[in-house]
């Protein structure tokens, strides 16, 4: 480990590092030559794809103006839903798998059947393809009429979500929790510190930073995995399309519902990119700390 | 007088691999004891199974005549009597200096965060890091990190404080602000078992001195027979060594 000496303090070395004048013009000469050649290349697909044969077709199965004003009202009213399953499940995500997590990570004999437990759904969830799962919880539970307990599909169908993307979940956090050194433990349980006070208060702050990207990775996953609860009758977005398409042979409302889930996933790829190389930076900047 | 750790018989291995072979130890109240001896010799992993983070094989572990190894016991009450200091500082690195040190206080002791801080405070006083109060580990340098080491450890208030070659991992003009606070805590009466490789200061602040070796005790005295005239051809020849290398 490297010792920063006494008088290192603030933000270090990276920002006070200025980029020399001659590295910024060659920097402005790049930006030019890539702008332009993705003019042409850009350039180059848009004519090869609107001049070939099929393309009036294509445009009037998918790209059909009329049919994209005309749908885009009720399969945003559809994706208003997947926003709120998203948000709801991914909260539910977020806790249940942590618990589980920390509960993989306790030791001792005492614990192993809390452990097994866990091991076992978490083998079992990742074994069961969601989509099965969802079917099995969203039209069965409901079928059984139980006293208590909310019959609604759509309340089985993001707990199916929830139980499925926790159990993946679950493993990122264990991943995390296996990357904070050993040592940190024992300095937890040295000063005193019960196993899951210190999970709670040392291991697990620092496996959260350590496993951001890849949280954050699965909730781009999860934004469109909701709408797999359209084979619940759900209406949400794909529903809505399908119900449009039903009625008029023409797909366009696919493409509607494809643009909406990319417009919502986008940010949350660009703030993974731009967190990642906050994180690399700030270690670099400590010097491997 | 009841001793205020008593190791007999403590035998570790690790995957096979005998680490502690039949150590016996004695450590008086206020008492000073130094472990010599070069690495892997089983002085780190003799202060880790005082404090119960590594499980013994065989023997016992007594503190204040109590013993600690029993299943029954709960460790958490063991380790609250008595503070580690390890050689890689391991402060929590997304807490700030406060924070570490207080962690242990506020949770485990009960203490109000009031209180907390102002005992931090205090500490951090007494060994001129006050300025440093809100910074975090990473800011610091690793001299003033292990400093921060040994107050988390003493702010829970222990009767015995280990030392794991506290200055190992330092560089050589931060050793010394790590020893002076390890000697004011001799001078308050802190009962210590230090492993150490700086033999210099073994020899003054050591009550007594156990020169390990292959995971035994080959050779204990007062610093002046260990140092001045050692029985053991192993202890002579390890000595030289560090004379040699212009360590003594």
């Amino acid at each position: 480990m490297t010792t920063p000496p006494d008088d290192i303090r603030g933000p270090s070395l990276w920002t006070s590092m200025r980029r020399p004048r001659r590295h910024r013009e060659a920097g402005a000469r790049a930006a030019i030559i890539a702008a332009f050649s993705t003019v042409i290349v850009g350039g180059l697909i848009l004519w090869w794809v609107l001049s070939s044969e099929a393309w009036p077709e294509v445009q009037q199965q998918f790209f059909n103006p009329d049919h994209f004003v005309a749908s885009w009202p009720l399969v945003l009213d559809g994706f208003w839903l997947n926003i709120q399953m998203f948000a709801v499940a991914e909260v539910l995500i977020l806790v249940v798998a942590l618990v589980m997590a920390m509960i993989r990570a306790l030791r001792g004999p005492a614990f192993f059947p809390l452990r097994a437990l866990v091991i076992g759904f978490i083998d079992l969830i990742r074994g069961i393809p969601i989509i099965l799962l969802i079917l099995l919880l969203g039209f069965g539970v409901p079928a059984l009429q139980l006293t208590g307990v909310p019959n609604s599909r759509l309340f089985w169908g993001v707990a199916a979500l929830v139980i499925s993307y926790s159990a993946y979940t679950a493993e990122v956090y264990r991943a995390g929790i296996e990357s904070v050194h050993e040592s940190q433990r024992m300095a937890g349980r040295s000063l005193g510190l019960t196993q899951v006070q210190s999970l709670r208060y040392v291991t697990v702050p620092q496996a959260i930073r350590n496993v951001i990207p890849a949280l954050l990775n699965g909730f781009v996953s999860l934004q469109k995995d909701v709408a797999l609860v359209f084979v619940l009758g759900a209406r949400e977005a794909v529903r809505e399309a399908q119900i449009y398409v039903a009625s008029t042979f023409n797909y366009t409302p696919y493409v509607v519902a494809a643009v909406l889930f990319i417009v919502a996933s986008v940010p949350v790829a660009r703030f993974t990119d731009w967190y990642t190389e906050r994180v690399r930076r700030r270690r670099q900047s400590v010097g491997g700390v | 007088m009841t001793p205020k750790i008593e190791v007999t018989d403590l035998v570790k291995s690790f995957e096979g691999k005998i680490v502690l072979r039949d150590v016996d130890l004695e450590v008086a109240p206020h008492e000073v004891v130094c472990l010599i001896g070069s690495s892997g010799s089983g002085k780190s992993t003799l202060l880790k199974c005082i404090n119960l983070l590594i499980p013994i094989d065989e023997g016992d572990i007594l503190v204040d005549g109590v013993s600690i190894t029993d299943p029954m016991v709960n460790p958490n009450a063991i380790r609250q009597k008595m503070g580690i200091v390890f050689q890689a500082f391991n402060l929590f690195p997304h807490m700030t200096v406060r924070q570490n040190i207080t962690l242990s206080p506020m949770r485990v002791h009960g203490i109000s965060k009031r209180e907390a801080d102002e005992r931090a405070r205090e500490l951090l006083e007494r060994f001129g890091l006050a300025d440093k109060i809100d910074e975090y580990p990473d800011r610091l340098s690793g001299g003033q990190q292990q400093r921060v080491a040994i107050m988390r450890a003493l702010a829970t208030t222990p009767e015995l404080m280990l030392f794991d070659e506290v200055t190992s991992a330092l560089d050589p003009e931060l050793v010394a602000e790590v020893l002076n606070v390890i000697r004011g805590l001799k001078e308050e009466g802190m009962t210590m078992i230090i492993a150490t490789h700086e033999m210099g200061f073994a020899r003054d602040v050591a009550d007594k001195v156990c020169f390990l070796d292959g995971g035994v005790f080959l050779e204990t005295g007062a610093p002046a027979e260990i140092f001045g005239d050692p029985k053991e051809a192993r202890t002579k020849q390890f000595l030289q060594r560090i004379i040699d290398a212009g360590r003594l």
